[in-house]
């Protein structure tokens, strides 16, 4: 009987390829969204990691509140000795300083005057430690266009589209114009030795990136720092530990009257990345589920559409003695078959979009030009373990409920009555 | 030959309910029919011959009486039932053939063998014999479509027949064939009955069908009329 079933649905294409095609579209869509908005949201949380928040962030309480203007005057002080502090703590996490500064850049002729000057968005990072992992984290190597690595104090990299504005030649001299932590005014002159292009929209712009121990000189910031960030081994971020360590370092620190009492935040806190991981968390149930709605309907409809094309084999079934139960259950295996090979060929299709564009990625720096966040320009889809299996079932069971909702119709109908339809 | 009485029908009635009523579709129907008839229910259309032959094959189930197939009782019958009823002892012919048009000719006749778990060298033995009934060995591997309106209905016949059952229901079973045809039909039917002794009940108001007919069992307004056995069949046989 399983083979007769199975000749049937391998020369009925109504009943077999129509289906499965269905099944294939639902479940390619359902992989390859998957895999995008799993891309994307990484990309975004693991850029904003980077560049921005860390895996927790150390700042104090009233830079806190104004983060968005990275307000100097109102560091940390100590840093040194809380970082010293975090390291015996948490010796396998990495704990850096950092320091987030807005100024002009001023590019001179050779009499000295102006040639040509822009903003910059400053960023001292450790870039001469030997033991700094910061050129890593930050993918500065990659990301180098033109000339070097700085070596020496005083060396710095800017974005390309900085120097090709400001027409700055690798090796130029540039002043950095911008105010001390103490509100006086400062010039400090830098030399470019290299230019980076970190495919961030909002760092592309005017980055201008400095050992911080010159920052610190330049801006008066001794021993002080806008920002500690910590990152966990491996740079995986862990929700739960980084909620410990915050609840266990802000326990330390609870003059909550001292504006510069450090407070530490998860990634999730700081820069309101909790409301993207939720809805990236979220966001894939949600496709799924709509999935199977809008699918099983889809083959509930074409289950009974081809339950009425099958009216004929249905009622002779019937009358040469097969059980309705048995009918039934023949249809539910059908549409196993179908659900499996669907959702394999679907799986298949959607894993080599995710693939194409995991590795090709989709470059819309075009669009976002204006875009402030610590995005990449570039986004790809990320392929992972649970992309191989996220539309699988859902194409199976949508397919089985589709045919047991289409089956129940026929289960339920009077025998007597589906041959009277039978020989309308 | 045995020719006991295998149907028994009492005091029948059958309602259809019809908005807020109620369709009085047979009423008052008392009939015994005997191994190896060769009758018929006839009468115009509307007179319920196909809702008393649904009723004898446990398709559909009686309002009030009794009818009882090879001693059971059919309006008691489970599902369950009332299917293996059908698939050991009933075959059915209708007028639109129902074959399934994916199937090959082979297939089609060997679908009941297949529900009866019949071994594969048995099964196509007996497909082989029905097609050979029919006079359709060359047919073996054609599809439905690809045969005459009068081939598809000895396909039907042989499908009916494959597993030897004690009932034939035909239903109007010329309606859609011509002259020609239906007699060719009718006596494969007939041979059938006389070599295996199986009981052809055939509700029709076709003429063609009716000279055939061993016994003719009238009925007008769901009630039997007329209730004659044909002692002389003048073209048929």
């Amino acid at each position: 009987m399983i083979k007769f079933l199975v000749k049937g649905l391998m020369r009925d294409r109504h009943r077999s390829l129509f289906p499965i095609i269905i099944v294939t579209i639902g479940v390619w869509i359902t992989v390859f969204l998957h895999a995008w908005i799993t891309g994307v949201f990484t990309d975004m949380v693991d850029y904003s990691a980077r560049f921005s928040t860390g895996h927790v962030k150390i700042m104090t309480r009233a830079y806190a509140e104004n983060a968005d203007q990275s307000p100097n005057d109102l560091a940390l002080f100590g840093v040194d000795e809380i970082i010293s502090k975090l390291q015996n703590t948490y010796p396998d996490m990495t704990w850096v300083k950092r320091i987030q500064f807005g100024g002009l850049f001023d590019i001179p002729d050779e009499n000295g005057d102006t040639r040509s000057q822009g903003p910059v968005m400053g960023m001292g990072v450790d870039l001469l430690s030997p033991e700094s992992q910061e050129i890593a984290t930050l993918n500065i190597e990659k990301s180098l266009v033109r000339g070097r690595l700085p070596r020496q104090p005083g060396e710095i990299l800017i974005s390309d589209e900085l120097a090709y504005r400001l027409e700055a030649e690798i090796g130029t001299e540039g002043t950095l114009l911008s105010s001390t932590m103490y509100g006086n005014m400062t010039m400090y002159n830098f030399h470019i030795v290299g230019t980076v292009n970190f495919g961030v929209a909002a760092m592309d712009r005017g980055a201008l990136i400095a050992d911080i121990t010159d920052v610190q000189e330049a801006l008066n910031m001794t021993d002080a720092a806008g920002e500690i960030l910590g990152y966990f081994k491996h740079r995986i971020y862990d929700d739960l530990r980084a909620q410990n360590i915050v609840e266990n370092f802000n326990s330390t620190y609870q003059n909550i009257d001292n504006d510069f009492t450090p407070v530490m935040g998860t990634l999730k806190e700081v820069g309101n990345l909790g409301e993207y991981l939720d809805y990236a968390s979220s966001f894939s149930g949600i496709i799924i589920s709509i999935f199977v709605i809008i699918m099983s309907i889809v083959l509930w409809n074409a289950g009974l559409l081809g339950a009425l094309r099958r009216y004929g084999e249905i009622g002779i079934r019937l009358a040469i003695g097969e059980r309705k139960g048995h009918i039934y259950r023949s249809m539910i295996y059908e549409s196993i078959f179908i659900g499996i090979v669907g959702s394999v060929i679907g799986t298949a299709l959607g894993l080599s979009a995710g693939y194409y564009l995991q590795i090709k990625g989709l470059d819309l720096s075009s669009l976002m030009k204006n875009v402030t966040m610590m995005t990449p320009v570039v986004f790809r889809a990320s392929v992972t373990t649970e992309t191989y299996y996220i539309g699988f079932f859902p194409g199976l069971l949508a397919t089985i409920i589709g045919t047991m909702f289409a089956g129940i119709g026929i289960f339920k109908r009077q025998t007597a009555e589906l041959f009277k339809e039978l020989e309308a | 030959m045995n020719n006991s009485i295998i149907i028994q029908i009492k005091n029948l009635k059958k309602d259809f309910p019809i908005g807020k009523g109620v369709f009085t579709a047979l009423q008052n129907i008392n009939i015994s029919i005997k191994a190896g008839e060769f009758l018929g229910l006839i009468g115009p259309s509307g007179s319920g011959k196909t809702t008393l032959l649904n009723i004898i094959g446990s398709l559909d189930i009686r309002t009030e009486g009794e009818v009882t197939v090879l001693d059971k009782n059919v309006s008691t019958l489970s599902q369950i039932e009332a299917a293996n009823l059908r698939s050991v002892y009933l075959g059915f012919i209708f007028q639109t053939y129902n074959l399934l048009p994916v199937y090959t000719v082979f297939e089609n006749v060997e679908l009941p063998l297949l529900l009866l778990k019949q071994p594969q060298a048995e099964r196509k033995k007996a497909v082989e014999d029905a097609l050979e009934w029919v006079g359709l060995e060359d047919k073996i591997n054609s599809r439905p479509a690809q045969l005459s309106g009068g081939e598809c209905q000895r396909v039907s016949i042989a499908r009916a027949m494959v597993k030897k059952p004690k009932i034939v229901l035909a239903d109007e079973p010329t309606a859609n064939l011509d002259a020609e045809n239906s007699h060719h039909i009718l006596k494969t039917m007939e041979s059938l009955n006389s070599e295996l002794n199986t009981t052809f009940i055939f509700a029709t108001h076709d003429e063609k069908v009716i000279q055939y007919l061993q016994r003719k069992i009238s009925l007008v307004d769901g009630q039997v009329v007329n209730d004659e056995k044909v002692t002389n069949i003048p073209i048929g046989g």
